[in-house]
């Protein structure tokens, strides 16, 4: 039951739409079957599935409206869920933000559903599992990891007549690899539509090599560094500068996105030229539905461009305010790379730091988008081109505007998942970054 | 709920109004269906279905847990009212112990049938498990109750308190921030109520009402000028409450340099105060880097404690389940064993409590079956104890659990979550007052602001919403850009001056996040206010053109 076709998905909405009686009516259809293994302590500690449809109905009168969601499909509930979301937009007080449903829209398809992923097995998961964990227990290293994956489809209808469907898949996998004298430890992450592109034995053998090298850890004084980003640490702070490019915030004042005297940065440089940020749903690396929840259009488009910022985002409100094309927050992102592999830019590297990953990154000031947060899981020593010994780990205080300012040299690009930096999947490359401020040393492992 | 649910529900995001789709933490529903319940003997009679099916499949233990989870938010902004959204999610968990593993299975369909195909299905799936087992599952034994039932001590069901009052309140209170020099105010009020019904193979019945509340707001105010901003949340905490935490009496408040509640909370007179602060903020005296003695609030040590000792304690941290998320613990076993670890100053008494009155994490038995207690965790410095469940009980030489487990959800799997966490207050009579008066070089920090530590909870971070400077015993000015960083151990052996029982009160968080998948659990962290000395403040102001 949970993955409906798109004709299935269909008829079950226009009955929805054809038991209103409001000013107009909003239908979202969405299911999902997921399933997850979790281990720890070398020994599988959970595992399950979950399925489940969800109609979500929501009708108006005026600016008033309601919201009621059921999990059943006959016609009498189907009525009777319309019915409810109307009794509740009765009893709203109005809402003067509120916007019309939008008519139909131009929708492209994305390939985001791969059978691979959609036929998972309990027994796949298992595998998965035992993958990790027997080489790790073979080098005297402790295995934690947790696989999960998905698949889903929404489905969205409203009384103007508009109609959207999507179907997608995705397989999410990190692992912690701890040495058993607890000195070193080291960790992974991969994020796919496509689980054949899914290695846990491969992924969880470079969390193993890190551990082990990680070993005995020295500290270095805190200060500003040089620092080569591996992708999954740089993608955080590039998730949550997405978080702040609001343009309601930024054009209330309150954003790092606001100018002095009014005004927003939109149109201004605020990052080193070669940065490139963008939004792209038919990327096949990273691939995203072609419409949001509220049925607008995605496209691709520039974030940052040339170190210039060319969007920030606005809600269907706050565009109509403002006399401009709404801006929906995107469904992934993509920063251009480089030529430059993980070895040569070590090899250009006099005395800097190589991060595996950050973490308990949290805002300390959203003026300057400044963020705190320490390294984990593996942090090395580079002088004179060569990594020289691990790290103790280091708490920073950091903005990713400062960051992409002090850009020394962009990598090769690498697909990361659900960081800290929030759920869109992105590619993003490693990263050179000259003067990254650390301002205490950690003891932790 | 997690954090990024809540978040979407409430609008408070700053692109949550572009995150797509309906909320998924249950079903809304009209309110008066929020009053309604459901009778105890319909709930005993579902168990036992699945306790009987489970069983004739061959689990040697079985827990059931029924589940109506109520939430009400009512939100705004300024002069609007931008959401009001009540939701619930019923439906059965069911735990199993077959051939020494785990096994968990859900449904929201509480038919028969559909209640002995999901008791079958755990059955199956811990069949499974076993096969990939190293060690069988280990219970404390526990006690049968019978049938009993719990209530949280409420004057005001606040489900009950009509919408309309709620938005009054809430528009008054943004009408007296923006009165008092506020721009922006974002303000809620989010209620939850958990009618739990738990039943096992051990002979227990057990009826739980639980019932919590958060009043919050969220100020920020510009300077057109400079084109700077500063912001100043609520100084409210979330409770294990009814409405009645809103109505304030003179006697809960507690005047100083800026008002304090205890027990009660006045958001109106919070707000305007709030509106007021952040203009003072912006005025502020940016903070020089350094040493300095620090005397911290309850309103914002809840949140060190809550990082610093509540989560290492946590055993199945220390035993490494969690290394791939949360992470470990410095407070590994042969610390404990060694009874000599220093974790504190002699004058920290730490005690882990689930039956403290009006707290997040207060109930009559936790979510495994086991009566609730309290227990020390730090006594006079020293670590001594954790926070165990069933399954883990022996490792700790314990007879029985902690009484520490508890799932989000009916169709979340119960784990080891923290009990409320507190720092007890001195035994010598101190007023936050007199904890001034003996600081020369210090900073006086009032409610929680930016926090971040390391996973196994050595090196932290913490801001805070308002800072005070103190010189030669008293408050000369309001600083910013404040943090302050310490080692968890350095920062307890520093804490050299508690103030007295009139003074403890209550912190806490509805979204304490632990787990793969991840859930949310509620805690309370007490203190009274405490002095730390000699510790590392940044100053955290930077350039970005």
């Amino acid at each position: 039951m949970a993955i409906l076709s798109k004709d299935e998905a269909q008829q079950i909405l226009k009955k929805v739409i054809g038991f209103s009686k409001a000013d107009g009516i909003e239908a979202n259809l969405n299911g999902n079957d997921g399933g997850n293994i979790r281990y720890a302590r070398n020994s599988v500690s959970t595992s399950g599935e979950d399925s489940n449809v969800n109609l979500g109905v929501q009708s108006y009168f005026g600016k008033k409206s309601g919201t009621a969601t059921i999990n059943e499909f006959d016609d009498a509930s189907l009525e009777k869920v319309v019915k409810r979301s109307e009794e509740l937009s009765q009893l709203a007080p109005e809402n003067p933000e509120f916007m019309e449903p939008l008519s139909q829209q131009a929708y492209q398809d994305s390939k985001t559903f791969f059978d691979s992923t959609a036929n998972i097995t309990p027994d796949y998961r298992a595998q998965a599992a035992a993958n990790s964990i027997n080489p790790a227990a073979a080098k005297d290293v402790t295995a934690a990891g947790y696989l999960t994956d998905n698949r889903g489809f929404s489905a969205l209808m409203n009384s103007k007549g508009l109609f959207a469907y999507g179907k997608s898949t995705s397989v999410d996998f990190t692992v912690t690899m701890r040495t058993n004298d607890g000195t070193g430890s080291g960790w992974v992450t991969r994020s796919f539509n496509d689980v054949s592109k899914l290695d846990t034995a491969e992924a969880s053998k470079v969390a193993i090599d890190k551990a082990l090298q990680s070993r005995n850890a020295k500290a270095i004084e805190p200060g500003k560094y040089t620092v080569i980003l591996e992708p999954a640490a740089a993608g955080d702070l590039i998730g949550l500068m997405f978080f702040g490019m609001n343009a309601r915030q930024a054009d209330e004042g309150r954003s790092f996105m606001s100018k002095k005297g009014g005004g927003t940065k939109l149109g201004e440089k605020i990052v080193d030229e070669r940065v490139n940020i963008y939004t792209d749903p038919w990327n096949e690396e990273v691939p995203a539905f072609g419409f949001t929840g509220n049925g607008l259009a995605r496209k691709k488009m520039d974030i940052i461009k040339g170190g210039v910022v060319s969007n920030l985002f606005y809600d269907r409100y706050w565009a109509s305010q403002k006399n401009v094309e709404p801006v929906p927050f995107p469904g992934n992102r993509i920063m251009d790379g480089g030529t430059a592999s993980l070895e040569d830019m070590i090899k250009d590297t006099k005395k800097g730091v190589l991060v595996t990953r950050f973490w308990y990154i949290r805002p300390v000031d959203p003026q300057t988008l400044l963020y705190t947060g320490l390294t984990r899981d593996s942090t090395f020593f580079i002088e004179n081109g060569k990594i020289k010994h691990p790290v103790k780990n280091f708490r920073f205080n950091e903005s990713p505007i400062i960051m992409l300012n002090n850009l020394e040299t962009l990598g090769k690009q690498v697909r990361v998942g659900n960081g800290e930096g929030g759920g869109a999947p992105s590619l993003i490359p490693y990263m050179k970054i000259r003067d990254f401020t650390f301002t205490s040393l950690s003891d932790a492992v | 709920m997690k954090r990024r649910d809540f978040i979407y529900l409430t609008g408070m995001g700053a692109t949550a109004a572009m995150i797509p789709g309906i909320p998924v933490i249950g079903r809304p529903i009209d309110p008066e269906q929020l009053l309604e319940g459901v009778d105890p003997a319909v709930k005993k009679q579902m168990s036992d279905v699945a306790l009987n099916a489970a069983r004739s499949k061959g689990a040697s233990y079985t827990d059931v847990r029924i589940g109506r989870y109520l939430n009400q938010f009512v939100v705004t902004r300024e002069d609007k009212v931008q959401n009001i959204v009540n939701t619930e999610s019923y439906g059965m968990g069911i735990r199993v112990i077959a051939n020494g593993g785990w096994g968990f299975s859900a449904t929201d369909k509480l038919d028969n049938d559909s209640i002995a195909k999901a008791a079958e299905l755990a059955v199956a799936i811990a069949k499974e498990n076993s096969r990939l087992l190293t060690e069988p599952v280990q219970l404390a034994p526990q006690k049968g109750y019978g049938e009993v039932s719990w209530k949280a001590p409420i004057e005001k069901n606040a489900f009950e308190v009509p919408i309309k009052e709620k938005v009054d309140l809430l528009l008054g209170v943004n009408a007296a921030a923006m009165k008092s020099g506020a721009d922006y105010i974002n303000s809620l009020l989010f209620l939850v109520n958990e009618q739990k019904y738990f039943a096992s193979t051990d002979g227990s019945y057990i009826d739980q009402d639980i019932h919590r509340i958060w009043p919050a707001f969220f100020i920020t105010t510009i300077d057109k000028a400079s084109g700077k901003f500063e912001t100043r949340n609520s100084l409210s905490a979330p409770i294990g409450m009814g409405y009645e935490y809103l109505y304030a009496r003179p006697q809960d408040k507690i005047q100083g340099i800026t008002t304090l509640y205890k027990g009660r909370y006045d958001m109106l007179e919070d707000a305007k105060a709030g509106g007021a602060q952040t203009g003072e903020k912006l005025k502020a005296k940016s903070v020089e880097a350094g040493k300095y003695d620090l005397i911290l609030d309850p309103s914002h040590l809840w949140l060190t404690i809550h990082e610093s000792v509540g989560h290492p304690s946590e055993l199945d941290r220390v035993l490494g389940y969690e290394a791939n998320f949360a992470g470990t613990s410095f407070l590994t076993l042969d610390k404990w064993q060694s009874k000599k670890f220093n974790f504190g100053s002699k004058i920290v008494n730490i005690v882990a409590d689930k039956t403290q009155v009006g707290s997040l994490g207060a109930v009559g038995y936790d979510d495994e079956g086991v009566k609730c207690g309290q227990w020390d965790i730090i006594k006079e410095g020293t670590l001594v104890n954790y926070q165990a469940i069933r399954d883990q009980a022996h490792i700790l030489g314990l007879p029985a659990s902690q009484g520490c487990c508890y799932a989000d959800n009916w169709s979340s799997v119960q784990f080891q979550r923290m009990p409320n966490v507190s720092l007890q207050p001195g035994k010598e009579k101190k007023s936050v007052d007199d904890m001034i008066k003996g600081v020369e070089k210090g900073i006086y920090i009032v409610g929680d602001g930016s926090f971040s530590i390391d996973q196994q909870r050595y090196n932290f971070q913490f801001g805070g919403q308002l800072f005070y400077e103190i010189k030669n015993g008293k408050i000369v000015g309001m600083l910013r850009d404040v943090a302050y960083q310490s080692n968890t151990q350095e920062f307890w052996n520093s804490c050299v001056g508690i103030a007295d029982e009139s003074d403890y009160r209550l912190g806490g968080s509805f979204f304490d996040g632990k787990g793969q998948p991840s859930q949310s659990s509620a805690v309370s962290h007490g203190s009274s206010t405490a002095r730390f000395n000699g510790v590392n403040v940044i100053n955290t102001a930077r350039k970005i053109g």
